[in-house]
């Protein structure tokens, strides 16, 4: 097969019809150096709304530091595709020579080890905290710069509906879900909890963000699901399985749940219309542009366990800068230079600060958090500074299963019950566990 | 050798064989080579990034899926569900377009419109028009005091929705085809029965549909491959949801694609690629045959 790998390499061909065009694309791109004893690199970051604008500000800053090397911007699409696009862009060769992707599981599929560059001996690595060198990190190398804000998975609420009912932050799952029926019970036109699952990815929250009250329970429980031996399919891990299913059959849910997107459901929130919605922080970027004025009606409590010395936020990192091998002699100096000055320099955070609106709390101990930052991101900012965290699953193993959205959805929906849906969610993670190579599946 | 049989291999040798070669070579190049090189990825656990050989573990794991079995039962429904259709509202428009109406021309434009356009398209207009609260068709229904399902979202209506849009899309060209059909029947034999004092169901039943098989021949193999094949609509509508409930192999696929499965979906296409071909040899074998018969 060494024979078909190469062709495949040399040129992106037929590597699958899906792709082709994307491979033959970037085949004819050239990738010369710029005119003019110039160097010229390409900086590919995922076209989302708000990431464009920022990405071409670090841009110019640093091409004005830099006279001498040029930096063009690239974009792949959010989600699956764009999972693909990277992997194809990397086996062959033709990566951008710095790229913006996760950290956690999904940076473990890209086989960092063979594919990318350590950077474990840039200056601006030695200050990273570990929580952050771990999810951009193998055995065998640190490989990530962060880009951005961790943020807080839970449950995004309305503040002006919890005044006017008199209701308090709810810290166990019977309290949330009894104010839920406060809320039905005294403002029928208000959905006590939103649901959008028009986009099934929304559906996944109120499993992953119970995560951090998992490893409360069960420190070593994310060590023991990748070895194989922990299940979703039994306790701890299980609640919030059933939990999603209780709050499917409660009638606290939105009619349109079915239908409903993330968009909408943030609108209906910050409207006023719904009163919680279980979601990261990493949306409040798209409250900020669709609804300004409401963005301190805006709250953020952790998605609350059964016994309250459980409920813990669950922390999302930011995704990292990385550099493919393929980057070599000039352009990988450049790369770098790029990569310390847009995660690291002064003038980088300064222009993420002013292009992005805050989500949680910057990585690089270099970045500052501006004082003026939203009330759900100053919730978020209590939980990190009481120690009321734990990070997300896919940050601590990298076996995530590809479906557990439409799992979810089921679950969510009543068409599949609680233990049902876990127990789905197992044998879809064993496929990811086996397509990585790992012992114990 | 005779003159005759020189002259015959002159004639078949007028065109040098390598006229051929373009198409050959594109044809090798993007057809039969990825086909070889799928069906032995289709025995490997494969990463993009390299591969290993796992023989038919990816087709054990393919079949045990809690996805597959609900998507191949929706495949064959959907298939048989939107030939069925395109047949009886082929046939109806056909004969419909092929008599003596008003505005024929235009009407068979109208009827043909929906083929031109992308299926994407449709299919996200669709999605808006059927949206369960927001949607025009509910707006419509609610308007008039009847019930307001939820079209693309209820699972038990989601796949029928789809396969009624791919009905809407597909019947333009079971229609041109049954017109041409029935077009081509010699219209001596109308004359005929209509001196023998047949009536029109009669000439419908005994002249019009044995002797327009070929166009349902036609039809019928056509919407049977696209339905089992079938993908774009219902990823553009449902995405195979609410959770798998419309799913059909093409997703199916699809999913473990986007998932990083690259091995376990090239096996799926294999899969689909036997059904297809168990599906429909036999149907075009059956259909040829009483076509000779007759």
């Amino acid at each position: 097969m060494r024979g078909v790998r190469s062709t495949l390499r040399a040129c992106g061909f037929g590597v699958t019809i899906a792709v082709a065009g994307a491979a033959l694309a970037a085949c004819g791109s050239s990738d010369d150096s710029g005119a003019g004893g110039k160097t010229e690199i390409s900086y590919l970051v995922v076209a989302r709304e708000g990431s464009k604008a920022g990405a071409q500000a670090e841009i110019d800053a640093f091409e004005k530091a830099n006279p001498d090397i040029i930096v063009k911007l690239d974009t792949f699409p959010e989600g699956a595709d764009g999972d693909n696009l990277v992997k194809t862009k990397l086996s062959t060769g033709e990566m951008d020579e710095v790229f913006n992707y996760n950290a956690g599981a999904l940076f473990r599929a890209l086989q960092p080890d063979n594919q990318l560059t350590d950077l474990s001996g840039e200056a601006w690595a030695a200050d990273l905290p570990d929580s952050y060198k771990k999810v951009v990190s193998t055995d065998k190398g640190m490989y990530g710069a962060p880009l951005g804000q961790s943020s807080g998975g839970g449950v995004l609420y309305n503040r002006k509906v919890y005044d006017q009912l008199k209701l308090s932050v709810p810290t166990t799952w019977s309290e949330f879900i009894a104010n839920g029926q406060k809320i039905k019970a005294a403002e029928p036109d208000i959905t006590p909890v939103l649901q959008a699952y028009g986009d099934a990815w929304t559906a996944q929250v109120p499993v992953l963000a119970d995560f951090a009250n998992v490893t409360k329970q069960d420190p070593a429980w994310a060590q023991g699901w990748t070895a194989g031996q922990k299940k979703f399919g039994q306790s701890p891990a299980l609640t919030a399985f059933t939990h999603l299913e209780q709050l499917g059959k409660s009638g606290l849910v939105n009619k349109d749940y079915a239908s409903m997107t993330n968009i909408q459901a943030l609108k209906a929130l910050a409207d006023g219309k719904g009163a919680q919605y279980p979601m990261i922080s990493d949306q409040l970027p798209t409250i900020a542009q669709d609804s300004p004025d409401a963005v301190d009606d805006i709250g953020f409590f952790a998605l609350p366990a059964d016994d309250a010395a459980n409920t813990t936020a669950t922390i999302w990192q930011p995704g990292g800068l990385y550099i493919p091998r393929s980057a070599e002699g000039d352009k990988l100096e450049a790369a770098k230079k790029f990569v310390a000055f847009v995660s690291s320099s002064e003038q980088g955070c300064q222009i993420q600060s002013d292009t992005g609106v805050a989500i949680g709390a910057f990585v690089s101990p270099v970045c500052k958090q501006p004082s003026d930052v939203s009330q759900a991101v100053k919730d978020v900012q209590k939980y990190l500074d009481d120690g009321q965290v734990a990070p997300a699953l896919e940050f601590l193993s990298e076996v995530k299963g590809p479906n557990l959205d439409k799992i979810t959805v089921q679950v969510g929906s009543g068409i599949t019950s609680g233990a049902q849906g876990a127990k789905q969610y197992d044998d879809d993670a064993r496929k990811q566990a086996q397509q990585l190579g790992l012992s114990g599946w | 050798m005779s003159t005759q049989a020189r002259s015959r291999s002159l004639m078949r040798g007028f065109y040098p064989s390598w006229f051929l070669a373009p198409a050959v070579i594109l044809y090798v190049i993007f057809f039969a080579v990825p086909t070889l090189v799928s069906f032995y990825f289709s025995l490997t656990r494969w990463t993009l990034f390299d591969h290993e050989f796992i023989g038919l573990d990816n087709f054990v794991e393919f079949f045990q899926d809690p996805q597959l079995l609900k998507g191949f039962t929706n495949t064959v429904i959907y298939a048989f569900v939107t030939s069925a259709a395109k047949i009886v509202l082929g046939m109806s428009l056909g004969l419909l377009l092929t008599s003596s109406l008003i505005g024929r021309g235009y009407l068979r434009a109208v009827v043909f419109f929906p083929v031109l356009v992308s299926t994407i398209g449709i299919g996200l207009t669709f999605k808006s028009l059927l949206d369960p609260f927001h949607g025009i068709v509910n707006g419509a229904l609610g308007a008039v005091g009847l019930p307001q399902p939820g079209w693309l979202t209820d699972p038990n209506l989601a796949l029928l929705s789809v396969a009624a849009i791919d009905v809407w899309k597909g019947v333009g060209i079971a229609t041109l085809i049954y017109i041409a059909g029935i077009v081509a029947i010699p219209e001596e034999y109308f004359e005929a029965a209509r001196v023998d004092g047949a009536s029109a169901w009669r000439i419908f039943w005994s002249i019009t549909l044995p002797l327009s098989r070929p166009a349902t021949t036609t039809v019928v193999i056509l919407s049977l491959i696209g339905g089992l094949r079938s993908f774009d609509l219902i990823w553009a509508t449902t995405g195979g949801g609410p959770g798998y409930s419309s799913d059909v192999i093409g997703s199916v696929i699809y999913k473990q694609y986007q998932a990083g499965f690259y091995g376990l979906s090239t096996a799926g296409n294999v899969v689909l690629f036997l059904v297809v071909t168990a599906f429909v040899l036999p149907v075009f074998a059956v259909l040829n045959r009483k076509q000779v018969d007759l």
